[in-house]
């Protein structure tokens, strides 16, 4: 009894002690750092470790608590939420996805930063969507992008020669994608012509590889900035879910069945373009991931068999090319008490050496212009400048708090249409009756 | 219990004082004997009933992780739950909630452990040990490895295909084809050595002689099961059906790897729904309230098993 007494009164004077470490060091000033670090992404811990001893050198007095949070993306942003939500561990400085900063912003969670980058001489090098991936509704900055992703058309390049399609293959329009794989499709029976992403199985893929990529190489958008309204209606729309009817109801995809299984994306970057089973794949700037030393599908030789060519529009309207992107951000919490010092760290952890190092090696698209034209990271992996390239057309998705169910409703329009059960039409009109309900009412909807 | 109760309060106080202070005593006795349980019943309090009540509460807000929301949480009423009965997806992951309750609980894994436990009471050793081995390693085997097993096994190039096709017969895509289907199979392929083994020990409790003397009396196999086993373990059944439908109705890894809901919606059952709203649309509130209608589900269920089969009463 007595042992259990001691060891419980050691323990109790062991939490105190501890306890008092963490909320006293008061004396010090500490700015908590929270990112994810998870399976292989062990990139962004590896930088903030640099740039904390980088900021602790710098700014005598000041100390950098570390806090990794070990969850995929989805527990992730749940994480990031509870921790936000109370001052007592709310962090400093947020590793923060473009995704989420809209809905972030209007939760009261981030600070904005307007004041703090007018006299930041490196935000000119900051692109202007860039700069506005950052953005609230409320049209305030609240994350500085730390590097980004593209998407685009791959393919395989022996596929498209031998089904008579010239190489270098630049499409300039959407009839011109449908048509190679056509091609490929009488050419080659035993080859999927053509991948888009589609339905509920591949999520948010299926909405931004998808349908995003096609509907934003329309005249059309799924939300109206200036307005703030939500659009129904829009012939961009339907013409989007006929390009998805055409591919998988005209045989040019991969099965239904395919599509709709969860771990389609696995199948098709470490099965389907290796073995050379697909011809034409809209997918993100990230597959070499996968094909590079130590990958998940490690592929010599995929630089050499693969080609990018960049989305045309639909009818080849300027820019030529669209692009969708996500990527992430640094971000401080509104909750800080040293609000300056965590932007001191934001601007050290994005100079121009720090993001270079960043995008090098968590293989991300650059978005700092000089960052994108440095010999080191062009050089990183022969697709750096393709894809870096299509920063200039690409688009933000409008995450607010209701995108979700949005992109919900899209995989099932999506859905519907290449099983089968709807037409284009009556899919697009489904959507454009379950909007109001998922985006908060009739007036947040505007009918084209 | 209360044979302690009634020696201790006859060795004190009974002899010689008159009676209604006895029964005072009686009183502060008990209440003086309660004293020790308070720390648990605080403990059962702050852990048990406090998460209960709290969602209870939060079913009635617009609590949500992000966006306007959460600035601050509001009180809604029963606004939740209108918009639930008002949404088809809710009501369809009702009736797939109570079909994949009563086909992989209440039906596969109860009748399917009570054949088992009975054809293991008449095997021989040999026999009882592979059986019992095979049915039980599904059961200590991890939720998600069981689940990615099940996954493997259902899937469209999966080993249940390849062994369908060995006999000449072409499997549907089992995930896509008939989701409710395999996560149904899977389901009682995992829980099926719980209920085995809770009927073998209470199969081991049926006295041989009153089978025997059924037998002598000339009752056949079903008859002796549905006149004198089945009434003489009534009360594990009860507590098996109730174990099962409870855990059943939590199920979600199992669903969530195998499915994911899906396709569409078809295989989307309360806890997957539920999820859904609370963490991909974050909106707390509503999948509070979707766990609020489960555990009122569940308590249903519980009042019907103990109502029918009255454990209680001998």
């Amino acid at each position: 009894m007595k042992r259990i007494l001691s060891a419980l009164a050691v323990g109790v004077v062991a939490a105190a002690a501890l306890s008092g470490c963490s909320a006293g060091a008061g004396g010090d000033k500490v700015i908590k750092v929270a990112y994810q670090k998870f399976g292989n992404f062990t990139q962004m811990d590896s930088q903030m470790k640099s740039v904390a001893k980088q900021y602790e050198a710098a700014h005598k007095g000041y100390t950098v608590k570390l806090i990794p949070i070990q969850a995929s993306e989805n527990d992730y942003y749940t994480k990031l939420s509870l921790m936000n939500k109370s001052a007592a561990t709310a962090p400093d400085v947020l590793y923060e996805d473009t995704f989420l900063i809209k809905s972030d912003a209007s939760a009261g969670y981030l600070a904005p930063f307007d004041s703090y980058v007018k006299d930041w001489g490196d935000w000119s090098k900051f692109p202007d969507n860039a700069k506005q991936a950052g953005q609230g509704e409320d049209g305030k900055l609240y994350g500085i992008s730390m590097g980004t992703d593209t998407r685009a058309l791959w393919y395989n390049k022996e596929l498209l020669t031998k089904a008579g399609v010239p190489v270098p293959w630049h499409p300039k329009t959407w009839a011109d994608v449908l048509d190679a794989a056509k091609k490929v499709k009488a050419a080659e029976p035993g080859v999927t012509p053509i991948n888009v992403y589609s339905g509920k199985g591949a999520g948010e893929a299926s909405t931004m590889q998808g349908f995003e990529m096609l509907l934003y190489g329309t005249k059309d958008t799924l939300y109206d900035e200036s307005s703030k309204k939500w659009v129904a209606g829009s012939k961009g729309f339907e013409d989007s879910l006929e390009f998805i009817k055409e591919v998988y109801q005209g045989g040019l995809g991969p099965s239904v069945q395919d599509a709709l299984d969860p771990n389609f994306g696995n199948t098709v970057s470490g099965q389907l373009l290796p073995q050379s089973k697909l011809a034409i794949d809209l997918d993100g700037s990230w597959l070499p991931q996968n094909w590079i030393k130590g990958g998940a599908a490690a592929w010599s030789g995929w630089n050499s068999a693969m080609g990018e060519t960049p989305m045309p529009t639909q009818n080849g309207a300027a820019p030529d090319a669209t692009s969708m992107s996500g990527g992430w951000t640094l971000a401080v919490g509104s909750k800080s008490k040293a609000k300056d010092a965590a932007w001191d760290f934001v601007k050290l952890a994005l100079n121009k050496e720090n993001s270079l190092a960043y995008d090098v090696n968590a293989t991300q698209i650059a978005v700092r212009t000089d960052v994108a034209s440095d010999p080191k990271y062009v050089d990183a992996n022969p697709t750096n400048k393709f894809f870096s390239d299509l920063v200039k057309v690409t688009h933000f998705r409008p995450a607010t708090s209701v995108y979700p169910k949005v992109s919900n409703n899209i995989q099932v329009a999506m859905e519907s249409v290449m099983t089968g059960q709807q037409s284009p039409k009556e899919a697009a009109k489904t959507y454009d009756d379950a909007l109001p309900n998922a985006v908060g009412g009739a007036n947040h909807v505007t009918t084209k | 219990m209360s044979s302690t109760h009634v020696v201790a309060a006859g060795g004190r106080g009974g002899a010689t004082a008159p009676r209604p202070p006895a029964r005072r005593n009686r009183l502060g006795r008990s209440v003086g004997r309660s004293v020790p349980l308070i720390p648990s019943m605080v403990l059962i309090a702050v852990f048990l009933l406090g998460p209960v009540i709290s969602s209870f509460y939060g079913s009635f807000t617009d609590m949500s992780l992000t966006g306007s929301a959460a600035q601050g949480t509001k009180f809604v009423g029963l606004e939740n739950y209108v918009q639930l009965f008002q949404n088809p997806d809710f009501l369809q992951s009702v009736w797939l909630t109570v079909l994949f309750l009563v086909g992989s609980a209440i039906i596969g894994q109860n009748v399917l452990g009570l054949g088992l436990a009975m054809l293991m009471r008449n095997g021989n050793t040999v026999v009882r040990g592979i059986v019992g081995t095979l049915v039980v390693t599904a059961w200590i085997l991890p939720e998600i490895v069981a689940a990615f097993a099940a996954y493997a096994f259902f899937h469209d190039d999966g080993t249940f295909n390849e062994l369908l096709a060995l006999v000449g017969i072409h499997g549907p895509n089992w995930l896509y084809a008939l989701p409710m289907v395999a996560v149904i199979l899977a389901n009682v392929w995992r829980g099926t050595a719980f209920s085995m083994l809770v009927y073998s020990a209470a199969l081991f409790d049926v006295p041989e002689d009153v089978t025997e003397s059924a037998e002598i009396d000339g009752a056949g196999g079903a008859k002796r099961l549905v006149y004198i086993t089945l009434p003489m373990i009534r009360r594990s059944i009860s507590t098996n059906l109730m174990l099962t439908t409870l855990q059943t109705l939590s199920v979600f890894t199992l669903i969530y790897v195998m499915t994911a809901g899906g396709p569409g919606t078809k295989s989307s059952t309360l806890p997957i729904l539920a999820y859904q709203e609370a963490f991909k649309f974050s909106q707390l509130g509503l999948g509070t309230a979707i766990a609020t209608i489960l555990l009122v589900i569940g308590a249903v269920f519980s009042v019907v098993y103990i109502r029918a089969l009255r454990p209680e009463v001998d």
